[in-house]
C-alpha cells in the first residue's frame, strides 16, 4: 500500500518559472500600470564633480504634460534620513550625506539633481532638455594610485581625505614567516570596476494606499524586506506603512541588493502628488547610476619555502568605494578579507584594506562580491610562485591544500572552513581535460613556433556562502541579521503553500523550494506554492544575496516542512488511536509500524487539523509550522577550474577553446538550476577576464557608457563548458548544502587570465591585467619582447594605469 | 534611450521619398531598415524631425542579374545578400561580407543601401565595396545619376548623397573564374563593428598576382583602399604576399579609443592583409 516516495531533490525538475517567463507574461514592475499613474524622469549631473550654483525647474514644468518639477532643494523635507550604508566596518568609517536628490554638489556623472513628473514617460523625458542648470566644475578624483595622495582633491570637502576606513585583520606571526622564507613572491593586481548589466533595468512604482494612507512600493530588487525598512528611514513613511513587492525582477548580480535614490524619489514624489508614481531606468542611466562592482588595487606578498609550502602572505588593498556608500559598499572588500588564503594550510595571514571615495558611480556588490577579487589574488599568486620554482602549477597547489575536513576547521583568516576535499575536484579537472595531453600540445605549438600558442590556466578556489550567523553580521558592523525564515502550510485541501523570505530573481527558487518541500511532506511537486518577494504575503525575510538562498532559505523552508510532519505525527497518532512513537511517515502517509494497513494520508491530516474539531488535547488547529533560521556557520563551497586558451599572437585575440569545472557545493537539488548557475558563473568570470571594463577618462566621464563599449559577452563569444561535480556536504545545515549562485564567477576570472600568461609565457610575460583584451594582450607582448615602447599610448584617458611594479620575476626578492 | 519627438511619414515611391526630403528640408531622414539611425536617435545623438520611411517601397528589393554585374536593391535585407545565389556565385565576397554585419537580428532588418548611404567607415559593406569597384545608382530630384564607390564615401559619416538624394542600386562587377577574394573582420564581440576589417579581391595569373585591390574597414574616417600593398602585390606570389602586404597601412589615418591604439590598428591591417590575400589566393 505504501508507495515508494517520489523525490524530486537531486533531480532536474524543469523549472516553474520559465513557461511565464520564455512566453512574455512575467510581471516586470514596467508592465505594472496603475490608475492615474505618473512617470518621472531624472535630470543627472553631466559632470564629475562640481558645485550646484543654480537651478531652475519653471520652464520644465510649464511643459505640456508635465506635472510636476523638482529639485533636490525642492524636496528636502521629504527625507527623515540620508541614503544609508548598512556596514559600519570600522568605528571610524565615513558615510557621506547622499541625499535623493544632490542640493548643493554633485560628486559622479550621473548624480541626479532634479526630477520631472509628466502623464507619460516621453515627456517626462523630454522635459529634462528645460531645466537649467549652472554648475562650477571642481577637479574630479578618479584615479586610485593617487587618491590618498597629499595635494589630491578631496571627493568630500568635509572629510580631510579621500579615505572611507582602514581596516586591518591579523592571523599569525606574518613578519617571521617572511624573514625564514626561501622565496617571497610580490605582485600587484588590478580589479578593473565593473558594470553588472541586469536584463531589467531598474524600475519602481509607488502606490499611495487611501485606506491605510501607507503606500505599496513595486520595485525590481533583491531585497524588498531591506527595502521596507530602509525607505521607512529615508522617507519617515513608518514600517508597518510599507508594503514592498518584488514582482518578476529581471536578474540583480547584486546591483538590485541595494536601495537606490530612485525607489525613494518615488515614495516621495507619490505621497507628495498622492497618486502613483513610476520611474523605469534607461540602460544608458543604468550604466551611470546603479552600482558598480569590482575597482580595486591588490598588493599581493606571498612567502614561500623553497619546495613550494607556503608561510605566509600579506593582501594590501585600496579599494573603491565611488562616490558614495551605498547598502554594503564598505562591507564588499571586507567580505573578500577572509577569502584570501584560498584552499591552502599555512598560518601566517595579514590583510589591510583602505576604502577610499572617488568621484565615479558608487561601488557595491558584483556576483562573487569580494571573493572573486581575493581568488583572483591568490589563484594568481600561486602561478607566480610555480614559475619562480619552476613547479607545475598543479602541483604547487596540491602540496598546500589543507587536508580532507568534514567537520569545521579553523583556517589562516582565523575564520573556520566548514568542510573541504580539495584534491578530489583537482585530480577530476585534470582528468577531464587530460591535462598531460595538453601540455604535450602546448609544448608542441612552443617548439614549432606556431603563432597560435596554447594556455592552460589552473583555478582551485573556494568561497564563502550562507551569509549569515547573525553574531557575525553584528561583529562586522552589520544592521541587520542574517537568519531567514519559512513557513509551510497544509492548506484544507491538502495542498502546500510555501513562504520564504528569499527573493528570487531568475535563480529559480520557486521550484528549488518546492523540490524541498514536496519530498519533506510526500506531496506532488506541483501541490506546491511558494509565495515570496511580497513583504504583505511573506513578512519576515532577509533576501536573496551572497549565495545565501539555498543555505539559508532554503534550509528554513526543509526544517519548517519537518516540523508539519512532526505535528501531523501527534495529529495521525491521535486520529489512529496509536502512540505517536509509534507513528511512521514515508511517502506522504502517516502509518503505524507494523500495521501498515492503519495510516492517513498527509491531507488527511492537514484536513483534521484544519476541521480541528478532533484534535489531540491542547493543540492549537492547522498544519502550518514556521522556521526562522539563523545559520551557525558560513558555508564554503570550492572546485577546481581549468580554462584552456588559444592565443593568436599575432593579432592579441584569446579564444578559449575549453573550459573545464568541477565544483563541489554539497547536495544539489536541481542539477539542471545547479548547471545553469555554473554556466552563467563561468560567462561572467569570463566576461570579466577578457571583455568588461568601466573605463573613465581623467575628467570622470564614463567612456564605455553603452553596450557598445562596454562589452558584454554573448553565446558566440563564449566555450562549451564541461561541468563535473563532486559532494561534501556541509556540516553547517541539516540538508549539507553550500550554496552554488556566485561558484562560476570567482573561480573563472583567474583561470582565464592564468591562461593567458601561460600561454604568453615562451614571450616572457609573466603579468596581464584584466581584461586581456586583444589590445591588452598584442601590447604586453610587444613590451616583454621590448618591441614595445609606446605601444600603450592609445587615447585610452582615464584608464587605470598598469601596473609598473609587478615584480614576479624580476624584483621579488629571494633568499 | 528616448529619442527625441519626430515626425513620421511612409514614402509610397521613390518619387514621393525625394519630394518628402525636398519638404522637409536638412532635418529629415531616410529610415531604411533602421539599425544605425534607431540607435543613435535613442542616445540622442541624431535627432532629425522627419522620418521618411521606405520600407514599403517593394520595388527597391531584388538581386538581379545585369549582365556584367550584378544589381541590388538598395531595400535588400543584409540577410538576403548573405544568401543570395547569383552573388554567392558570381560575386561571393559581398555575400560574405554581409554575413558579417551585426547580429542574426541586424541582418534581417538592416538594409544593403541604409549600411551605406550611413558612411560609416567601421561598417563592412563600404570596404568590400570599395575592392570590388561597385557604383551606386542615386536618384534625386534632378534625376538619376551613377557613382563611383571609390567617390561616394567623403569623410566620417559623410557621403556624396545630397539632403534630397536616395541611393536606389548597389552594382558589383561578376568575379571570373580567376578572381579569389576574402574578408577579414577583425573585432571583440561577434556582432561588434570591426576594429579593423580587410577586403581582398585578387586577380591570379601563373600562379602568381596580377592584380590585387584591397579595402580597408575603419582605418580611417572613410573606408579606405590599401594602394600601396596593392602596388607591391601586382606580380606578387604567394612567398612574397607578407613582405607586399607590409604596406597595408600605408595612407592611412586610424583613430585611437578604448578598443585599438592607432598604432595596433596599423598593425592589425598588415596582418589581416596578410591573411586576406592568402585566403584569396586560396579561394
Amino acid at each position: 500500500m505504501t508507495e515508494a516516495p517520489e523525490k524530486y531533490v537531486g533531480g532536474g525538475v524543469p523549472r516553474k518559472e520559465d513557461p511565464a517567463l520564455v512566453t512574455g507574461r512575467a510581471t516586470w514592475t514596467d508592465n505594472i500600470k496603475l490608475p492615474g499613474m505618473l512617470h518621472a524622469s531624472l535630470l543627472r549631473s553631466p559632470f564629475a564633480h562640481a558645485k550646484i550654483t543654480s537651478i531652475d525647474v519653471s520652464e520644465a514644468k510649464n511643459r505640456p504634460g508635465v506635472v510636476a518639477a523638482f529639485t533636490g532643494e525642492d524636496l528636502a523635507d521629504e527625507w527623515a534620513g540620508i541614503i544609508p550604508c548598512g556596514w559600519q566596518i570600522t568605528e571610524d568609517q565615513r558615510t557621506p550625506t547622499h541625499w535623493p536628490l544632490a542640493k548643493d554638489e554633485v560628486n559622479y556623472a550621473g548624480d541626479a539633481v532634479a526630477v520631472v513628473v509628466a502623464t507619460d514617460r516621453y515627456t517626462a523625458k523630454d522635459a529634462l532638455e528645460f531645466i537649467e542648470v549652472e554648475y562650477e566644475e571642481l577637479p574630479a578624483v578618479t584615479d586610485l594610485e593617487t587618491v590618498l595622495d597629499e595635494g589630491t582633491p578631496l571627493v568630500h570637502e568635509v572629510y580631510d581625505s579621500n579615505r572611507c576606513y582602514t581596516w586591518t585583520l591579523d592571523v599569525g606571526e606574518v613578519d617571521e614567516a617572511f624573514e625564514k622564507a626561501d622565496v617571497v613572491v610580490k605582485e600587484r593586481y588590478l580589479q578593473p570596476r565593473l558594470i553588472p548589466n541586469a536584463i531589467e533595468p531598474r524600475a519602481v512604482v509607488a502606490h499611495p494606499d487611501p485606506v491605510n494612507g501607507g503606500f505599496t512600493i513595486y520595485t525590481s530588487t533583491q531585497v524588498p524586506h531591506i527595502a521596507k525598512f530602509v525607505l521607512s528611514g529615508i522617507c519617515g513613511v513608518p514600517e508597518q506603512k510599507l508594503r514592498v513587492v518584488a514582482p518578476d525582477v529581471g536578474g540583480g548580480f547584486g546591483s538590485k541588493l541595494n536601495v537606490y535614490a530612485e525607489e525613494a524619489l518615488a515614495l516621495a514624489l507619490a505621497r507628495r502628488l498622492d497618486t502613483p508614481i513610476k520611474w523605469v531606468e534607461e540602460r544608458s542611466e543604468n550604466y551611470l547610476s546603479t552600482t558598480h562592482g569590482r575597482g580595486q588595487i591588490q598588493d599581493i606578498e606571498l612567502a614561500a619555502t623553497s619546495d613550494g609550502k607556503i608561510l605566509g602572505l600579506r593582501a594590501d588593498l585600496v579599494a573603491d568605494m565611488g562616490a558614495y556608500l551605498q547598502l554594503s559598499g564598505s562591507l564588499i572588500p571586507i567580505l573578500g578579507a577572509f577569502m584570501y588564503c584560498g584552499v591552502y594550510d599555512f598560518d601566517a595571514y595579514h590583510f589591510e584594506c583602505e576604502g577610499v571615495f572617488t568621484n565615479k558611480t558608487p561601488i557595491d556588490a558584483y556576483r562573487g562580491a569580494g571573493r572573486p577579487e581575493a581568488a583572483y589574488a591568490i589563484e594568481r599568486i600561486m602561478d607566480a610562485l610555480a614559475r619562480r620554482l619552476e613547479m607545475d602549477p598543479a602541483e604547487v597547489r596540491r602540496i598546500n591544500f589543507h587536508e580532507p575536513f568534514d567537520e569545521p576547521k579553523t583556517q589562516p583568516a582565523g575564520i573556520q572552513y566548514d568542510s573541504g576535499d580539495y584534491n578530489k575536484t583537482l585530480d577530476r579537472v585534470l582528468e577531464l581535460a587530460n591535462y598531460e595531453g595538453l601540455r604535450e600540445e602546448q609544448r608542441r605549438r612552443r617548439e614549432s613556433g606556431d603563432p597560435v600558442q596554447l594556455g592552460i590556466g589552473f583555478s582551485t578556489y573556494t568561497e564563502i556562502c550562507g551569509l549569515a550567523p547573525s553574531q557575525v553580521v553584528n561583529a562586522l558592523g552589520g544592521g541587520g541579521g542574517g537568519w531567514e525564515a519559512a513557513e509551510v502550510r497544509m492548506l484544507a485541501s491538502g495542498k502546500v503553500e510555501v513562504v520564504t523570505g528569499t527573493s528570487p530573481h531568475g535563480q529559480g527558487h520557486v521550484t528549488s523550494w518546492s523540490q524541498i518541500a514536496a519530498d519533506a511532506l510526500g506531496v506532488d511537486l506541483d501541490d506546491v506554492e511558494v509565495i515570496h518577494g511580497d513583504t504583505a504575503a511573506a513578512p519576515w525575510g532577509r533576501d536573496t544575496y551572497g549565495s545565501r538562498s539555498l543555505a539559508v532559505g532554503g534550509v528554513a523552508v526543509h526544517m519548517a516542512a519537518q516540523k508539519v510532519v512532526e505535528k501531523g505525527k501527534k495529529i495521525a497518532a491521535h486520529m489512529l488511536e496509536a502512540a505517536e512513537g509509534d507513528i511512521e511517515f514515508e511517502g506522504g502517509r502517516f502509518s503505524v509500524a507494523g500495521s501498515p494497513d492503519q495510516n492517513a494520508t498527509i491531507q488527511d491530516v492537514a484536513g483534521a487539523a484544519y476541521l480541528a474539531s478532533d484534535l489531540p488535547e491542547g493543540m492549537e488547529p492547522l498544519l502550518s509550522e514556521e522556521q526562522i533560521y539563523d545559520p551557525p556557520n558560513f558555508t564554503f563551497p570550492f572546485g577546481a577550474h581549468m580554462c584552456v586558451t588559444e592565443v593568436d599572437t599575432e593579432t592579441g585575440f584569446v579564444k578559449i577553446r575549453d573550459y573545464f569545472a568541477v565544483d563541489d557545493c554539497g547536495p544539489v537539488i536541481n542539477p539542471t538550476i545547479v548547471d545553469g548557475q555554473v554556466h552563467g558563473g563561468i560567462a561572467q568570470g569570463i566576461a570579466e577576464a577578457l571583455y568588461e571594463e568601466a573605463v573613465y577618462d581623467e575628467d570622470g566621464n564614463l567612456v564605455t557608457g553603452s553596450m557598445v563599449d562596454y562589452l558584454v559577452p554573448g553565446a558566440p563569444e563564449l566555450p562549451h563548458f564541461t561541468l563535473d561535480r563532486t559532494v561534501t556536504p556541509s556540516p553547517s545545515n541539516v540538508m549539507g548544502v553550500k550554496g552554488i549562485g556566485e561558484a562560476g564567477t570567482i573561480g573563472a576570472p583567474v583561470a582565464v587570465i592564468n591562461s593567458v600568461i601561460d600561454a604568453l609565457s615562451p614571450f616572457g610575460v609573466t603579468h596581464i591585467d584584466k581584461p586581456a583584451s586583444p589590445f591588452n594582450v598584442w601590447s604586453t607582448i610587444q613590451e616583454a619582447t621590448g618591441d614595445g615602447a609606446g605601444t600603450r599610448d592609445a587615447d585610452l584617458s582615464g584608464r587605470p594605469a598598469q601596473a609598473t611594479d609587478n615584480v614576479d620575476e624580476q624584483g621579488g626578492e629571494t633568499r | 534611450m528616448i529619442p527625441i519627438a519626430f515626425d513620421y511619414e511612409v514614402a509610397e515611391s521613390v518619387d514621393g521619398a525625394i519630394d518628402l526630403l525636398k519638404e522637409n528640408g536638412e532635418d529629415a531622414k531616410l529610415l531604411a531598415g533602421g539599425h544605425s539611425l534607431l540607435p543613435i536617435m535613442k542616445l540622442r545623438l541624431a535627432a532629425p524631425t522627419m522620418l521618411v520611411d521606405l520600407g514599403r517601397i517593394g520595388e527597391l528589393s531584388y538581386v538581379r542579374d545585369a549582365g556584367d554585374h550584378i544589381a541590388i536593391g538598395a531595400m535588400t535585407r543584409h540577410t538576403e545578400v548573405e544568401h543570395n545565389q547569383l552573388l554567392q556565385e558570381h560575386c561571393g565576397l559581398l555575400a560574405h561580407t554581409a554575413s558579417f554585419v551585426g547580429d542574426p537580428q541586424v541582418r534581417h532588418r538592416g538594409t544593403i543601401g541604409g549600411s551605406i548611404s550611413h558612411g560609416d567607415a567601421a561598417s563592412d559593406l563600404p570596404s568590400a565595396l570599395l575592392a570590388l569597384e561597385g557604383t551606386f545608382v542615386v536618384k534625386g530630384p534632378g534625376g538619376e545619376r551613377t557613382v563611383a564607390a571609390s567617390d561616394f564615401f567623403q569623410d566620417y559619416l559623410q557621403t556624396d548623397l545630397a539632403p534630397d538624394e536616395v541611393l536606389t542600386e548597389v552594382r558589383v562587377p561578376k568575379l571570373g573564374q580567376n578572381t579569389g577574394w576574402s574578408y577579414k573582420k577583425f573585432n571583440r564581440r561577434a556582432q561588434d563593428w570591426a576594429v579593423v576589417g580587410v577586403a581582398a579581391v585578387v586577380e591570379r595569373s601563373n600562379g602568381s598576382i596580377s592584380s590585387a585591390r584591397i579595402g580597408l574597414t575603419n582605418m580611417g574616417s572613410t573606408p579606405l583602399r590599401a594602394t600601396a600593398a596593392e602596388s607591391a602585390l601586382s606580380g606578387a606570389d604567394s612567398s612574397s604576399v607578407a613582405e607586399a602586404t607590409s604596406s597595408a597601412d600605408e595612407g592611412t589615418s586610424p583613430s585611437s579609443d578604448i578598443a585599438a591604439s592607432a598604432e595596433f590598428r596599423r598593425h592589425l591591417a598588415r596582418v589581416l592583409t596578410r591573411r586576406a590575400v592568402e585566403e584569396a589566393l586560396s579561394r
